[in-house]
């Protein structure tokens, strides 16, 4: 694993006991005290994440809000300052380049962080399509560390090391130079749990302190490092969609049943032919959530069948660890996608059957 | 990382106990210790007939699933189905839960595998 990356909190795990794995190119923690802990701890207390692999594109200049308009699905233009909103950066056809959150300084000046995975394509991509607008393109990823402190606790906790009045921080909103642990910090109330939480964005060299001050100060609510293992379980439950599972190049935002986030009346934006077209015909596929009936467990890759007919397939699976139930999301043909209908997933040799249910497997606990 | 004095082991952390002609089968301390918390065991049929090497069993965690390699030739004659109930027994006691027995058709297989002193060196070396 010498060839990973390695993020400026890696000497960090080793105390806490983190499994490494080899994620996107990057040498991650997959679990410390143990997935099903971990999870449950977000849900009832608060964790801490290392996210510092994720990526961060500065879009700065006089026509930064148009170019954003043209780029992205949904409405920058409507966007206040220091807002956060989530959209998707399409291809023409209407495939997804990736998702990503843009934080808004001011109209002429954007942060966005993408997946990790997605990095380079996305910097790439958003070079080709910068064409005559003027604006100034920085991928800032590498300079960058981040962690997130997710859960009911994280405004208690994260209170303690700061003066900045957190209660006043609304859900989706950024406030930048916020001292933590007397680090200089961009601050947003934003996550990918289900739970309140909040992402610091810090210089590498300060991430190992205010990592250390996080998990030391939040230590009697139950605050523990979490690893990418429950942090895919937390997003799951929570309807939180990944990029390469639930949405890819081939599988595009309103098959994924996000089509909140495609603004149409924003005037044009790359992918809004396909997508418009889609959304009038009605998308071939659709996202379902599924609950097995039968013993198995769905996971990621498996075919979906109908009557022995292959209709889709799983975009993840879980035994969930807050309902203790077998669940996942499902692509299938938008014919076959109806609530209460079962439908088979096939586990290796066998077929086991599983009924179509409410994809909101968790309900957001977010604070307005 | 526990192990038993007399069992037969695989590099692929399972465990074999030999009774007569029987050899019961399971999965190593090392093995559940990896895994994680075991949520579910899609267990062997009846009657099945394995060669060594071929997937028997496909244990999971929350995580990921993983397969269980058989570690000699033969017909399944038992299965522990409480672990369809209760997978976690497999993390609780992984010696005292046996996965299947099998008859086996060509004990000299066991030749191949490793002893408890072996198999720790073994393990000590994945580390």
């Amino acid at each position: 694993m010498d060839n990973l990356k390695k993020t400026s909190l890696f000497s960090s795990y080793k105390k806490h006991g983190g499994k490494l794995v080899d994620y996107a190119g990057w040498s991650m923690p997959v679990e410390f005290s143990g997935l099903t802990l971990e999870h449950e701890a977000v849900r009832t207390a608060a964790g801490l994440f290392d996210v510092s692999h994720m990526g961060e594109i500065e879009v700065k200049g006089k026509e930064a809000e148009n170019y954003l308009q043209y780029l992205l699905t949904n409405n920058i233009e409507t966007m206040h300052d220091n807002q956060v909103i989530y959209a998707f950066m399409c291809y023409e056809n209407g495939g997804v380049v990736d998702d990503l959150l843009v934080y808004k300084y001011s109209a002429e000046h954007y942060l966005l962080v993408v997946n990790a995975a997605n990095m380079e394509k996305d910097y790439k991509w958003m070079l080709g399509q910068k064409k005559n607008y003027q604006v100034e393109i920085d991928n800032r990823s590498e300079q960058i560390s981040e962690v997130a402190l997710q859960g009911p606790k994280a405004e208690a906790v994260l209170q303690k090391l700061t003066d900045t009045d957190l209660s006043k921080l609304s859900s989706f909103y950024l406030e930048r130079d916020v001292k933590i642990a007397g680090a200089n910090c961009l601050l947003s109330r934003t996550g990918y749990t289900g739970e309140d939480g909040f992402e610091i964005y810090l210089n590498h060299e300060d991430a190992p302190l205010v990592w250390d001050k996080i998990l030391e100060t939040g230590k009697a609510d139950g605050v523990i490092p979490i690893g990418l293992g429950a942090r895919d379980t937390l997003r799951f439950e929570a309807a939180l969609p990944l990029y390469g599972n639930e949405i890819s190049q081939d599988i595009s935002p309103l098959e994924a049943g996000l089509g909140y986030f495609v603004k149409f009346d924003k005037g044009d934006f790359i992918g809004r032919e396909a997508l418009l077209k889609q959304k009038q015909e009605g998308p071939a596929r659709k996202l379902i959530g599924l609950e097995m009936v039968e013993r198995g467990i769905p996971r990621h890759g498996y075919t979906v069948l109908s009557e022995g007919k292959d209709i889709g397939f799983i975009t993840t699976g879980y035994h969930s660890p807050t309902l203790g139930k077998n669940i996942g999301f499902a692509l299938v043909q938008q014919e076959y996608a109806k609530l209460g209908d079962i439908i088979e997933i096939q586990i290796r040799k066998k077929t086991a059957k599983a009924k179509i249910v409410d994809k909101r497997f968790y309900t957001k606990n977010y604070k307005k | 990382m526990k192990t038993i004095k007399g069992l037969y082991y695989t590099k692929d952390h399972e465990w074999v106990k030999v009774d007569g002609n029987k050899a019961m089968v399971g999965i190593t301390d090392y093995a559940q210790h990896a895994l994680g918390e075991i949520v579910y065991v899609e267990l062997p049929e009846m009657d099945e007939v394995y060669k060594a090497g071929d997937v028997f069993c496909v244990i999971e965690s929350v995580k990921a699933a993983a397969d269980s390699f058989a570690p000699v030739s033969g017909k399944v004659v038992e299965i522990n189905e409480e672990l369809e109930d209760s997978p976690e027994f497999l993390n609780e006691d992984p010696y005292d839960n046996w996965i299947m027995a099998v008859e086996m058709n060509n004990p000299s297989e066991l030749e191949d595998l490793m002893d408890d002193e072996a198999y720790k060196k073994f393990c000590e070396k994945e580390e």
